[in-house]
């Protein structure tokens, strides 16, 4: 999971499988050089990898969502998280609090009254953050786009990464949406965001 | 049904005598039709007569009538447990006369009130805390009367600058649509734009 092997890393050519006819083993297998690297890191818990692949490993692996369920749709995102779908098996773990969370999905129709509310626990999450806006109300406003009471889209109080359809959008769709949201991190690829 | 209800209803009629305006039995369900002034007297008799026993409020709502000299309806729905009955209960109003409050008889009835005054801005006479429970802090206007826009007036956004939710003057990029779900097979019952002289003459 985002360790991908990149040029300039220090790793044996691949097998062109052409079998040294006196060891019958791959040609280059019995590189002493190589064999002295792994002599050495062998079963003493090393991983050679760069930092950026590890860092997206790490960010993408460990992604804490708070919840924020607003309506119908949090319904949608408690069986995403329960064990049918179970969203942890890829490090995606509900975390109560907005201080120690990753990832903000927002389930739900959000009002005007909320709006100001939303921002806030935002604003409290630490970077980097990202935010994911489940079904068509936090996408525009959706079934109450023209009421008085609702803000026609999430993005116009917070960035959003992801945007899942749906009315609500199935369990399916959402945990496809968090994937997405890995793949996202991954491909981007900085550091900083 | 409706015999226990009728005979509820005179023995309510006889009690209250000039307070009642009216009452009709409708889809079996009793209706009291009530002057805004005697309103407190009547729920209080409803209460603790013991031939009636509606002890529990099950809910207080408005109506708007625009074209009604007292525009608003006030309506109450009481539940007797122990005749195992419900009754309706009417009274009317308009924007500047209020209505007597509830809550010395019911404390349950705080937040219905409260909400009938958000709503249609129904004034309850008497009520402790009379402020608005749904709508927005600093919400303008009451969004349950007819002639509040669906859309409301203003809508939100967060402000880069100022870093904060700030409130602006509504723009929608496409207005409501009222869609016409008639199909023509069937006979359409308006006129289609550009035949408004074709069945002249």
């Amino acid at each position: 999971m985002g360790l991908t092997n990149t040029p300039g890393t220090l790793i044996t050519d691949k097998p062109k499988g052409l079998i040294d006819p006196n060891t019958r083993n791959p040609v280059g297998s019995d590189d002493p050089f190589f064999l002295d690297v792994n002599e050495e890191l062998a079963d003493k818990g090393f991983l050679v990898t760069s930092t950026d692949n590890l860092i997206q490993w790490a960010r993408t692996g460990s992604l804490m969502w708070m919840t924020f369920g607003l309506a119908c749709c949090a319904v949608e995102m408690m069986q995403m998280s329960m064990p049918r779908y179970d969203a942890e098996r890829f490090g995606f773990a509900p975390r109560a609090s907005p201080r120690q969370s990753d990832v903000m999905i927002v389930a739900g129709t959000l009002t005007n009254k909320m709006a100001p509310a939303l921002r806030k626990v935002y604003d409290q999450m630490p970077e980097p953050r990202y935010v994911i806006s489940m079904g068509s109300c936090a996408n525009g406003g959706g079934y109450y786009h023209y009421s008085y009471s609702v803000v026609r889209g999430c993005d116009r109080v917070v960035p959003v990464d992801i945007y899942v359809p749906g009315c609500p959008p199935t369990a399916e769709a959402l945990l496809y949406g968090v994937l997405m949201l890995q793949k996202k991190i991954r491909r981007t690829g900085t550091i900083e965001r | 049904m409706d015999e226990t209800l009728k005979e509820l209803a005179e023995h309510i009629e006889l009690g209250l005598g000039e307070s009642l305006l009216s009452w009709t039995i409708e889809y079996g369900e009793l209706t009291l039709s009530v002057a805004a002034s005697d309103g407190l007297d009547v729920v209080r008799y409803l209460r603790d007569n013991s031939s009636c026993k509606f002890v529990n409020l099950t809910d207080i709502c408005g109506v708007d009538w625009p074209g009604r000299e007292k525009r608003f309806d006030v309506v109450y729905h009481f539940l007797s447990p122990m005749q195992n009955q419900r009754i309706r209960v009417k009274l009317a109003t308009d924007e500047n006369t209020p209505v007597a409050s509830l809550t010395p008889l019911f404390p349950g009835a705080e937040w219905f009130e409260r909400e009938a005054y958000d709503m249609y801005g129904i004034l309850f006479s008497g009520h402790p805390d009379l402020r608005r429970l749904l709508t927005d802090y600093g919400f303008d206007g009451h969004p349950l009367r007819k002639d509040f826009p669906l859309t409301g007036f203003v809508e939100v956004r967060y402000d880069d600058e100022k870093k904060r939710v700030v409130y602006e003057p509504v723009q929608l990029n496409q207005e409501f649509r009222n869609f016409d779900f008639l199909s023509p097979w069937e006979g359409t019952d308006y006129v289609l734009p550009g035949d408004e002289k074709a069945n002249t003459n």
